[in-house]
């Protein structure tokens, strides 16, 4: 039976893999998102801050995802499901790139720009969201293509703790010495991530704000 | 031709410096024991060499820097008593880099503070079509460009217009005119010679050309490592004993001694 019978005739669970697929790897980032972004701002605010927050998302980037999986499993209300489990597992790891490109955003806002802003009169906030934030769109949103890309691929492993995705066919594969099923769930998860990375570095050209 | 303030309101002072100086938090001192008035539309030039102290005393004005010792006071109150803000809306402020927002176009960098002052949009319309003539640039060709797509001298006339935009009583320029090329600076300066006549608004401009401030200001206040060196009419500067004063002098002379070289015998 050749591959793409294969895919044809488990078109099906295919999909349904990648949905889960999909849905694990989008919640967690939106939290990355909600939770990294603002950390990214504190940092530009608070340099003493910076060491703390950058040295733990640091830290969590650097441990083994499935030793991270084991870690979490204990957590009393994170641990009682796979799918909240991995979800916060993939946003820890998300977090650093987005936090680093956040706040790298901010302080590369050309410094007569801030300074005239403050000058004329802006508030703190207003400097922040109608001129630092818009400015740093792009340098945010390649974090987040960073961590997204990241991000799929990582999920795979979520399988192993029972939270499904495309993961569950390599791990089913691998048991089975089954080229096909690893393939099953290696090809649309490499698919997925160079989709992700295409539509995102579309949104990342189309927001670049003129300059100069 | 300069302008010459109104006698009256020139004894009333707007910014008033009392034994003003800053230190660096690690203690180096940029401005020591500064004391002058700026009457009500007059122009004071602050005129130095580079690290003099001009943009510390400018910055002491609208509470961009506290002072470390003495006070300031706008409108006879000292700034530290202003809301910072509130300061600031009193007070244009054109740096050198201009500072133009980039993602903004030119109808939204001049209108910025009249939207956060929430005023009506019909007249921020009108008010940006009058900044825009009034700095000589065509509004209908500009009001929807980017920064990006402005001339240097462009991008001047804008933040020149962004700083009037709520008609403040009093205008702070960091060298203004400073980073363009000479036709482009005399072009302009003249320009802003004919504005500052129509608008009569009370501008602190540092500069460290003296042509410029013997064209622009009333007085000039001359700053030498962080200390006034004294404070001249345009009259005064020029015959000044005072050696940084001489110094500068001599040096603009110089132009006009390379003119009397050149003529024909």
């Amino acid at each position: 039976m050749s591959l793409i019978d294969f895919f044809i005739r488990h078109q099906r669970e295919i999909g349904q893999a990648t949905l889960e697929h999909i849905w694990l790897v989008g919640i967690s980032m939106l939290l990355a998102v909600a939770l990294g972004v603002p950390l990214g701002i504190i940092v530009t605010r608070h340099p003493w801050l910076s060491k703390p927050i950058l040295g733990g998302a640091n830290i969590a980037e650097t441990i083994p995802s499935l030793a991270l999986f084991g870690f979490l499993l204990p957590v009393p209300w994170l641990g009682d499901r796979a799918d909240r489990l991995v979800i916060t597992a993939l946003m820890l790891y998300a977090l650093l790139p987005i936090i680093r490109n956040t706040s790298t955003g901010i302080s590369s806002v050309n410094a007569a720009v801030r300074e005239a802003a403050r000058g004329m009169g802006m508030t703190e906030n207003q400097i922040l969201f109608q001129v630092e934030l818009p400015l740093s769109v792009p340098t945010i949103l390649a974090g987040v293509r960073v961590a997204t890309v990241l991000t799929i691929g990582i999920a795979t492993i979520a399988a192993a703790v029972g939270a499904g995705g495309l993961g569950e066919f390599i791990f089913r594969g691998l048991a089975m010495v089954n080229d096909q099923l690893i393939l099953a769930g290696a090809i649309p998860a490499a698919a997925l991530a160079l989709l992700a990375d295409f539509i995102l570095s579309l949104l990342e050209r189309r927001l670049r704000p003129a300059q100069s | 031709m300069k302008v010459e303030p109104d006698p009256d309101s020139a004894r009333e002072p707007i910014i008033e410096f009392r034994k003003a100086g800053y230190r660096l938090p690690n203690g180096q001192s940029l401005l020591e024991d500064v004391s002058v008035a700026v009457g009500r539309g007059e122009t004071l030039a602050l005129l130095g060499r580079s690290g003099a102290g001009k943009t510390t005393a400018l910055k002491l004005i609208n509470r961009m820097l506290d002072p470390s010792d003495g006070e300031i006071l706008v409108e006879g109150k000292s700034t530290l008593r202003w809301d910072a803000i509130a300061l600031r809306r009193h007070i244009g402020y054109v740096i050198q880099e201009i500072g133009l927002f980039p993602h903004f176009t030119i109808e939204q960098n001049v209108s910025l503070i009249p939207r956060l002052e929430q005023w009506p949009a019909e007249r921020i319309r009108a008010r940006v079509k009058e900044l825009l003539s009034l700095v000589g640039l065509d509004p209908d060709t500009f009001s929807r460009r980017y920064p990006h797509e402005l001339s240097g001298g462009q991008r001047q006339r804008v933040g020149i217009a962004r700083a009037l935009a709520v008609d403040p009583p009093i205008l702070l320029m960091d060298e203004p005119f400073g980073a363009l090329d000479p036709l482009t600076t005399g072009e302009l300066l003249k320009e802003f010679q004919q504005l500052q006549r129509r608008l009569r608004k009370t501008i602190v401009m540092v500069t460290h050309d003296v042509g410029e401030s013997l064209l622009l200001a009333t007085r000039i206040a001359l700053l030498d490592g962080g200390k006034l060196a004294g404070i001249f009419s345009a009259r005064e500067f020029l015959s000044a004993q005072e050696p940084v004063a001489a110094a500068y002098v001599a040096n603009f002379r110089m132009y006009e001694e390379a003119e009397r070289a050149n003529e024909p015998h």
